[in-house]
């Protein structure tokens, strides 16, 4: 099985490891992967802002860069919701219309990738530590991937899973939304970080680097202990990858 | 109404800071959607319910005008009279009309938040005529010269104490703070009003359109007595509102109180079908209703925002939403709030005014998630926030931030240019610095650029594999 990845802004720039991670995890699944250069954004941030007409270009670019690939997993819900859901919603070439169809069947969030279409419930690493698991709101709701990660995490040995209260309520990060309405967003990130903390674990995982940093972000400044991670990290530190 | 959703940021900054207000709303909010979860999951066939609502809404909307002209002409053959009011004006002066003609000098109101939409109480007042409101909530809110904060529960960001403290200083009764005590309160207060008042208005649930009836659900029995207790009674209700038969109505009676309230079913349901007449028991001598369409026809000629007509004001979008539990109702700026509010702003108001409206919401999807109708409305917004852009009503920096970055992300060597310069630019920063993000930045950490980003390191792991 071949798949080419996306690594979305935040991954590229911000938290390159993650991608690393998800790259070493595929490979250990005996999964082979392809980068396909040229790559840039989903287009997300200015589709969420409003400007549509701006996007049809980078939305194009990415159905052609991406056309005749067998899979495209993509390490966070919300970029992959972007070209799944919201693709649609513009008007791009009508030539490229059927390789959009074709493509929404075709790219895949990690998790919702090994679990549905590669198959693997476990993968045998082991992580001795407390953790509790954040559900992005595009992978949990656009996307209804919200069994697949637990999966994945219950399957490490000597893990200690816990459910924090309302994990599918919203960090509060939103893309522009965090520096539009900055400081509604930290008092939604306040009530999230209440809620790990609460958990007692010592990791909160989570599936996009947009909540990972928005909530490790605070945790980091308020000087509270639990610290994120993405399940692609957590994974790979499980088997020593 | 001096309140402004032009006015959002400021009015976000004012909410974050009233701490009882914020303590209030979230905890009311989340009882809610606690009891709503309750109701729901006991009932097997919710979703079977949820889906057979949504497609009659619809049909409705889809056939709104037979429909209308159905119901026009079902409720004249009832005795009712049916009046069309093109905008908010309209409304306001076919009730002011009416008023005058029955020589009301005060009206009893059951709770509707559609003659909050059109402004009536204070025409009315303007015009000599008190308004007095008699739904406890919106008594409340009204003596305090509030709008409602909540579709449902117009005073939930009050505490019992703010209450009591109302009653003292408008009521000039003694202060107590004993639910029982106030509600008995309001009952003595209101009673002498239902009795001497010549009109009531109410809102209207639904309309009947093959029957000719309206149907008006709440859970005080102040509904029931404006609608029937004074000799006219004036029903305002949004075009919206029709639903097909008398047989639709009990799927519309299932979700409305359980998403609402958590109920089983509303205390009372009200199907007022014309004036009393012989034989057919007793109400009042005549019944109006005033059909509102303010904007709704135009949203209605959009294929995809049409779906926010569906809505029944069951504010159970309010509770699920995180940022509705932060500031509550208020910080919206308008009688529509929360998420369907975020939507409905623009969509009324017109995308200058209602520009920051869709833009308050992290696009989390609670509300789509607990609607009874399924409205997609983090998609709406998504919408919404482009007309507001087509509209030039976006700020002058956000603009040319957005163009010049969509520039780069079409073009892969300028995008490599443009994010390779903060990663750089960081290393300048004395300490480990984050690039600044302002408005971000304050009670939390900006994560950092990574020097290299994830395109090098992979070609230097590829490099080492090798």
């Amino acid at each position: 099985m071949k798949v080419a990845i996306f690594i979305p802004c935040l991954t590229e720039h911000m938290y390159p490891e993650t991608g690393l991670s998800m790259v070493k995890v595929l490979r250990h699944a005996g999964i082979e992967i392809e980068y396909v250069h040229g790559q840039t954004c989903c287009g997300q941030p200015a589709f969420n802002a409003g400007y549509r007409d701006e996007i049809i270009p980078i939305a194009e670019r990415f159905i052609r860069l991406f056309r005749g690939k067998d899979y495209v997993i993509a390490p966070s819900g919300s970029c992959t919701a972007m070209v799944r859901v919201f693709y649609r919603e513009l008007d791009i070439d009508a030539a490229l219309r059927d390789d959009l169809d074709d493509l929404c069947g075709r790219i895949f969030e990690f998790c919702e990738f090994m679990v549905d279409v590669a198959k693997v419930d476990s993968l045998g690493g082991r992580f001795p530590h407390k953790a509790t698991y954040h559900d992005s709101c595009h992978l949990s709701r656009e996307l209804g991937v919200v069994a697949q990660p637990r999966k994945l995490i219950s399957s490490i040995a000597d893990i200690d899973f816990v459910e924090m209260k309302d994990s599918d309520a919203c960090c509060g990060f939103g893309g522009m939304f965090s520096a539009k309405f900055g400081q509604l967003s930290t008092e939604m990130v306040a009530r999230k970080c209440e809620n790990i903390v609460e958990s007692g674990a010592e990791y909160v995982i989570g599936a996009d680097a947009g909540c990972l940093m928005n909530i490790g972000g605070y945790l980091r400044k308020n000087h509270l202990s639990p610290q994120t991670m993405h399940i692609a990290d957590l994974l790979a530190k499980s088997l020593d990858l | 109404m001096d309140k402004t959703p032009k006015k959002i940021k400021k009015y976000v900054r004012q909410a974050l800071a009233d701490m009882p207000v914020r303590t209030a709303v979230a905890n009311a909010a989340e009882t809610s959607v606690a009891s709503r979860d309750k109701i729901a999951g006991g009932i097997p066939y919710w979703e079977l319910v949820r889906r057979k609502v949504r497609s009659i809404k619809k049909d409705v909307l889809e056939h709104l005008d037979e429909y209308l002209i159905e119901f026009e002409s079902n409720c004249q053959a009832n005795g009712i009279k049916v009046h069309w009011a093109r905008d908010g004006a309209s409304a306001r002066e076919i009730v002011g009309k009416i008023a005058r003609d029955c020589g009301a000098s005060m009206v009893v109101k059951s709770k509707s938040l559609t003659t909050e939409e059109v402004g009536l109480n204070a025409y009315l007042a303007e015009n000599g005529i008190e308004p007095v409101e008699t739904d406890l909530g919106e008594c409340i809110v009204q003596l305090l010269g509030q709008i409602p904060s909540h579709l449902v529960a117009p005073a939930l960001h009050l505490s019992r104490q703010d209450i009591g403290r109302v009653f003292q200083d408008k009521l000039g009764v003694e202060y107590t703070e004993d639910p029982a005590e106030l509600t008995e309160i309001a009952r003595v207060h209101l009673r002498q009003k239902f009795l001497s008042a010549r009109m009531g208005i109410s809102g209207a649930n639904f309309g009947i359109a093959r029957e000719g009836c309206i149907c008006v659900v709440e859970n005080e029995c102040n509904a029931r007595l404006t609608v029937s207790l004074p000799k006219v009674h004036v029903a305002v209700m949004g075009v919206e509102k029709l639903i097909p038969d008398m047989a639709a109505l009990p799927y519309f009676l299932k979700l409305l109180p359980a998403s609402a309230t958590g109920q089983k079913s509303s205390s009372y349901v009200n199907i007022i079908g014309g004036p009393g007449r012989e034989g057919a028991g007793e109400g009042p001598q005549e019944v109006h209703v005033v059909l509102l369409d303010n904007g709704r026809s135009r949203i209605l000629g959009d294929g995809q925002l049409r779906e926010t007509l569906m809505c029944i004001r069951c504010g159970a979008c309010l509770n699920s939403c995180p940022v509705y539990r932060q500031i509550g109702g208020h910080a919206y700026g308008w009688v529509y709030m929360g998420p369907i509010g975020s939507a409905l702003i623009p969509q009324y108001l017109g995308e200058k005014e209602g520009r920051y409206a869709p833009s308050l919401s992290s696009l989390c999807g609670a509300c789509r998630e607990i609607c009874p109708l399924e409205i997609n409305i983090p998609r709406h917004l998504l919408k919404l926030r482009n007309k507001v852009v087509r509209a030039k009503q976006s700020g002058f920096f956000e603009r040319i931030a957005m163009k010049l970055w969509a520039f780069a992300a079409a073009r892969p060597l300028v995008y490599r240019f443009v994010t390779w310069f903060p990663g750089k630019f960081q290393m300048l920063l004395p300490g480990k610095r984050a690039f600044p993000a302002p408005g971000y930045m304050g009670r939390r950490a900006i994560g950092r650029f990574d020097s290299k980003g994830f395109a090098k390191r992979f070609r230097r792991m590829e490099r080492k594999n090798d």
